[in-house]
């Protein structure tokens, strides 16, 4: 970007400093507005551009309530951007971004996205390292999350037993109180996926779940992942295929930021131009 | 779980051991300054009460700077901006209170501001000879100065170094305003020559003690009201905010709200502070907002052990009872003394003092238990998720 | 590496001093006229012509009126010896001997005249104080003097001399003058000197009784800088006797105070870019090792005054040659602090890479340490550094404009020293090293580049950087244990608002904040304009966090 590019961004008479900009709260959360549509997430015409290099170009995609859907694609086809996109860490150059009718992901706040009912596990796991599991999933509570209720609260025997309904889910009821930073990469991955649960999302977001899984892990990851679907919409970025054909009805190919094909993993597997683009290199 | 109230802070060993031992020592001081007559061995004097008093201020700033670097990992740069404004505000107060009892002899205006040739009061001067509106502005003036700048800048997303270079440049920029003598405190010279405080004289040894007494009290009051927030879900979420910050944004904490109010707290803590100092010094001048000041601050947190609490406490207390000592033997060699203790403190001590002392212990314990060597390991952090 | 980079410095230096030596030169006028016989007839009849020791010894008379006519009589003497005696006239070194009633030479020695002639200078022989007495002269007569003085100087071959002595008899009015004036007028080449003498005319016609010269006069002076002019014309102004002739002097005035105006403001970028070039050399090796390393220098000021110190040093070492020892200061600065800064990186970052805060605490330790070093070793006192004579003086654009050398130089010091790192880190090998290993420090080292020697080279390249700014703070301000420090915070505001790791928005910030500080000055006094500064650096840093010119992409958000 050249120097009176930045200037003029800087000196742009629409917006000046964010923190004088109207408000831009969105509904608060439960509000989430799915309408009569069989939709939770529209995206259309995303475009991002890192200097020059168009990370997503023209990205339309639509998630439909309560499935489950696979996203797979060569590195740097914009998976993660896409998904930087959804949680509003990235936002987009063009394109609008939809949660149900009424949440315009592209102007809320990662936080605000988090309340709406989007959760997100990251590709390299990211939980609280110095806390222990118990309360990293404690922290992942879906709840009121002001900092003067969080001075005077304390955790009901409900919330106790839900957490621990959590742990176990997740497999790691025995390593409870164990501090998350000396967790396996395996059991990181579960417990971050526990902090989604507890958020209680609408849709899930998940980056390769399965890195660093035992085959049992990853069979139970599977099957986790398709109880999910139904009542939460998820979306899983995966590169193992197998792990994929077991678990996904519909798949979505992205290449070079948009899309290429989308269908079932047999209609995907034999479509010429993911083909070439998979091996043709 | 363990989510603390006011009432089980205060009542946890912890609390209960910093209580004794701080009203242990003010109490002794006490006892040996008033009981016993200058001339017996066991005399304590006037100065040493007025040091203690010096040393716990100090501790009570490490233990405000402490809570946003140790627990939230905010490293500011600035807190001794904070402690300066509380220490004005005291400062302005006690100016009043001295009256006609001034150079000039003028009732109404300070000396300095009769030495300027200035005819009245600056507005901002009114209402400072009331202790009850200069004890609220000791709490609102850092309070709302930290609230601002935090708003600003957590808003924004300034953090790291970036934060703590600009909270250096905020307490550099107040001490060139302070300097002016148009800005109505003092100038260079600041503010000095008081007289007394809520009617006490200050040169008097009962009102010395008093006021050692006022900020172990002080003291005491931060450090449980530390351990509450440090001990409930708030604090959680703070250290969530310190080691994952986007993790915990994408669970739904809005992080610069915690670090806004974190922030504003300790910086009343430090102000609250500042204006415990002035009194008992005597002076309060546009030095202390240097950045110096700020950042030897840091090292004494460092040199304790951070997200302790009380290691901020040791550590302000013994770096500055070693740089009397200094001072006092081989002035030049201080200087040399302070920065080998930052290099040699972040290079060998990550975890100051404190943490050293438990691993030793914990090395001891699991070699009689033979037991399971406790892990005790606090730097597996994770980056955040990029 | 850092020999080369020593030597393109040293290289830069000398064609700099080499084309300032050539320019001291005095320029030979071939233009200039010889000198006219003097005429040495009064009223047509011939007399033997006065030696110039009859004509001085008439400075013994008690009449001023006598001396002066002495004085005019000698001016017109074409002797060398004139010039000098008028001088030693003004000096109080013309003496009266009151034992033979002569005037000579004189110089007090030990309460005791030594007398010498005053054409030869030889040594005449030694009085008692009280024996002679300095030639009195008045305020009159001093005024004739130099009048006289100028005068000579106004034929000089040396045209500075010439354009001295004209600028001199501005808003003079002794027709002798101004006939001199006019003479010379015609013959003048240098069209400096013969604006200069256009301006003395042009005042003087001013008072002309011819109402068409007079405002031609006004005419020719409108904009003219010369602060007699705007006097000239104001005085004028009282007395001007139509409404033409108002408004010309009107229009004229307005005309110079806008000019001085926009040469004012010529003044205040000038003095904003000169303080822009020490912000850019200050932060430009902080640029470097917190730009491309990320490593939170905090001791980078204290590198800054290990630089001045070392050009102190070597002007110590050096006493007879002030002139050039700047070039040596130059890269032995740079060695200097680069060897410290390799040090420091050695001994103490090393352990610290990735834990930005610790590194910024102990850094800020080691600053102590080399202050306290230098507060031990040089005394606390401040050093002065002797600026070299082809660095003094000032370029003179006109009578309100004028760039001094120091400055004048420093911008272009700033820029070269700029330029060289640019090139060093796009063209070298290092440069892609160091490049490299700042983008992605794992491949970086799977590709066989020694990331621990990149990390030690760059480190100490930023610091000899910081060294070589020294060397030129040491023109500018005084030598210091506290210099650096002054310079730490606004280096640091440099490289953050210019945007970390780009080098062309440091340079950027670097003027924009040095001609915004000189600019806001005048209105708000100097410290309050570092204040608005800082305050604005503040604010933006929240709106754009990542400077002016941010890095974007997956890279920059780690």
């Amino acid at each position: 970007m050249s120097a009176l590019d930045n200037l003029r961004e800087t000196f742009r008479r629409d917006q000046v400093f964010d923190f004088m900009r109207q408000g831009t709260r969105p509904v608060l959360p439960g509000q989430l507005d799915s309408g009569t549509s069989k939709n939770i997430l529209y995206l259309e015409d995303i475009t991002v551009s890192f200097d020059g290099f168009k990370a997503l170009n023209d990205l339309t995609m639509y998630i439909k309530t309560g499935e489950l859907r696979c996203i797979i694609g060569p590195n740097g086809a914009g998976k993660s951007t896409m998904m930087d996109v959804i949680t509003g860490k990235t936002r987009p150059d063009s394109g609008t971004c939809f949660f149900g009718q009424t949440l315009d992901l592209t102007r809320m706040s990662e936080t605000d996205i988090a309340t709406a009912g989007i959760g997100r596990k990251f590709q390299k796991p990211t939980v609280f390292p110095e806390h222990t599991a118990f309360e990293n999933l404690e922290l992942a509570m879906h709840g009121a999350k002001g900092p003067w209720h969080s001075l005077f609260t304390q955790l009901s025997g409900e919330q106790k037993n839900w957490i621990e309904e959590t742990l176990y889910t997740v497999g790691l009821l025995e390593d409870r109180n164990k501090v998350a930073g000396l967790l396996s990469h395996g059991q990181k991955q579960w417990l971050e996926i526990g902090m989604v649960l507890m958020q209680k999302p609408q849709l899930l977001l998940v980056d390769e779940p399965i890195a660093g899984m035992t085959r049992q892990e990853v069979e139970r990851t599977g099957e986790l992942l398709q109880s999910l679907a139904g009542k939460h919409s998820v979306v899983v970025v995966e590169h193992d295929m197998e792990f994929i054909r077991s678990i996904a009805s519909t798949v979505t190919v992205l290449h070079q930021g948009s899309v290429l094909a989308e269908g079932t993993m047999e209609q995907v597997q034999n479509d010429p131009k993911v083909i070439e683009v998979y091996l043709g290199e | 779980m363990r989510d603390s109230t006011f009432k089980s802070a205060f009542n946890d060993r912890t609390a209960k051991t910093f209580m004794g031992v701080l009203f242990g020592a003010t109490l002794l001081v006490t006892v040996l300054n008033q009981l016993f007559p200058a001339d017996s061995a066991l005399h304590v004097s006037a100065y040493t009460v007025t040091l203690l008093g010096k040393y716990l201020c100090y501790a009570l700033l490490a233990l405000a700077l402490d809570l946003v670097w140790g627990y939230c990992g905010i490293l500011s740069l600035g807190h001794g901006a904070f402690f300066a404004l509380g220490g004005y505000a005291m400062g302005m107060y006690l100016m009043r209170q001295i009256g006609d009892r001034g150079v000039y002899g003028n009732p109404e205006l300070p000396d300095f501001m009769v030495f300027l040739n200035w005819s009245e009061l600056p507005w901002y001067w009114h209402g400072f000879d009331q202790f009850w509106f200069a004890a609220l502005m000791i709490l609102l003036v850092p309070g709302l100065l930290a609230f601002v700048f935090g708003w600003l800048a957590f808003r924004s997303r300034v953090t790291g170094v970036y934060l703590s270079i600009i909270t250096q440049a905020l307490t550099y920029a107040l001490m060139l305003a302070f300097f002016r003598n148009e800005l109505g405190f003092g100038g260079n010279n600041g503010l000095t020559d008081f007289k007394d405080l809520l009617g006490f004289s200050l040169q008097s040894d009962t009102t010395r003690v008093g006021l050692l007494m006022a900020t172990a009290v002080a003291l005491a009051g931060a450090f449980v009201l530390c351990r509450w927030i440090t001990g409930s879900k708030l604090g959680r979420v703070v250290l969530a905010v310190r080691d994952a910050e986007s993790r915990a944004r994408f669970v739904g904490y809005r992080t610069e709200h915690y670090k806004l109010w974190i922030f504003t707290l300790s910086a009343i803590l430090a102000g609250i502070a500042g204006a415990l100092y002035v009194p008992q010094v005597g002076i309060i001048n546009p030095g202390e907002f240097s950045p110096l000041n700020s950042i030897e601050l840091v090292v004494w947190v460092a040199v304790g052990g951070r997200a302790t609490l009380y290691g901020a406490v040791i550590g302000a207390i013994l770096v500055n009872y070693g740089k009397t000592v200094f001072t006092g033997i081989m002035p030049e060699a201080w200087l040399f003394a302070l920065g080998g203790l930052f290099v040699a403190v972040t290079v060998f001590l990550p975890h100051g003092l404190v943490g050293l002392v438990s691993e030793k212990w914990d090395n001891i314990k699991s070699r009689f238990a033979s037991g399971d060597k406790s892990p005790g390991s606090e730097n597996a952090v994770e980056g955040d998720p990029s | 590496m850092g020999y080369r980079f020593g030597r393109m410095l040293t290289a830069m230096l000398v064609a700099l001093l080499v084309s300032v030596s050539w320019a001291e030169e005095p320029l030979q006028d071939p233009t200039a006229p010889p000198r006219t016989t003097t005429q040495s007839s009064v009223d047509g009849i011939d007399i033997p012509p006065l030696t110039l020791q009859e004509i001085i010894n008439r400075l013994t008379s008690r009449s001023f009126d006598k001396k002066e006519a002495a004085i005019r009589q000698l001016a017109k003497q074409d002797n060398p010896r004139v010039v000098p005696l008028l001088n030693a006239l003004m000096n109080r070194e013309l003496v009266h001997n009151r034992k033979d009633d002569t005037i000579a030479l004189g110089l007090k020695k030990d309460g005791q005249w030594e007398l010498r002639d005053p054409e030869s200078r030889q040594v005449i022989g030694q009085v008692d104080s009280r024996a002679a007495r300095p030639v009195i002269i008045n305020n009159r007569l001093r005024t004739v003097i130099n009048n006289q003085l100028a005068l000579a100087a106004l034929n000089d071959p040396d045209s500075d001399i010439r354009y001295q002595a004209a600028g001199q008899l501005i808003g003079n009015d002794d027709p002798e003058m101004l006939a001199a004036l006019a003479a010379r007028r015609h013959q003048e080449s240098r069209p400096r000197v013969a604006a200069q003498i256009d301006t003395a005319l042009n005042i003087a016609a001013l008072h002309s009784d011819d109402r068409t010269t007079r405002l031609d006069a006004i005419d020719a002076l409108a904009g003219n800088l010369h602060p007699e002019v705007k006097n000239a014309l104001n005085t004028r102004l009282l007395a001007a006797d139509s409404s033409q002739e108002t408004q010309a002097l009107e229009k004229a005035i307005a005309r110079i105070e806008t000019r001085i105006e926009t040469f004012q403001t010529a003044d205040t970028v000038f003095f904003g870019l000169s303080l822009g070039s020490v912000l850019l050399l200050a932060a430009i090796g902080l640029a470097i090792t917190f730009g491309v390393m990320g490593v939170i220098n905090m001791a980078h000021g204290e590198l800054i005054m290990l630089g001045a110190y070392t050009t102190y040093v070597v002007q110590q070492l050096l006493p007879s040659s002030h002139e050039w020892s700047l070039l040596i200061a130059v890269p032995a600065a740079f060695l200097v602090s680069a060897f410290v800064g390799v040090l420091i990186e050695r001994f103490v970052i090393r352990f610290l890479y990735g834990r930005p805060l610790e590194t910024l605490l102990a850094t800020f330790g080691v600053s102590l340490i080399l202050q306290q070093a230098v507060r031990v070793i040089f005394s606390p006192l401040n050093r002065t550094v002797i600026t070299p004579e082809w660095m003094s003086g000032a370029l003179e654009i006109n009578p309100v404009f004028s760039l001094t050398y120091n400055r004048l130089y420093i911008i272009f010091f700033a820029l070269a020293v700029f330029l060289a790192l640019l090139t060093l880190l796009k063209k070298t090998r290092l440069g892609l090293q160091v490049r490299a290993v700042s983008q992605n420090r794992a491949t970086a080292r799977g590709l066989g580049i020694r990331s621990e020697r990149v990390n030690a080279l760059t480190f100490g390249l930023g610091s000899g950087i910081a060294g070589v700014a020294g060397v030129a703070l040491a023109q500018l301000t005084n030598v210091g244990p506290n210099l650096g420090q002054s310079y730490i915070i606004d280096s640091f505001m440099v490289v953050v608002f210019g945007g970390v790791g780009n080098l062309w928005g440091t340079l950027t910030a670097a003027f924009s904040l040095g001609i915004a500080n000189k600019l806001l000055e005048p209105m708000a006094g100097a410290v309050l304009a570092k204040i608005v500064v800082l305050v604005f650096i503040i604010l933006f840093i929240q709106r754009k966090p990542r400077g002016l010119f941010p890095q974007r992409g997956r890279a920059a958000e780690e």
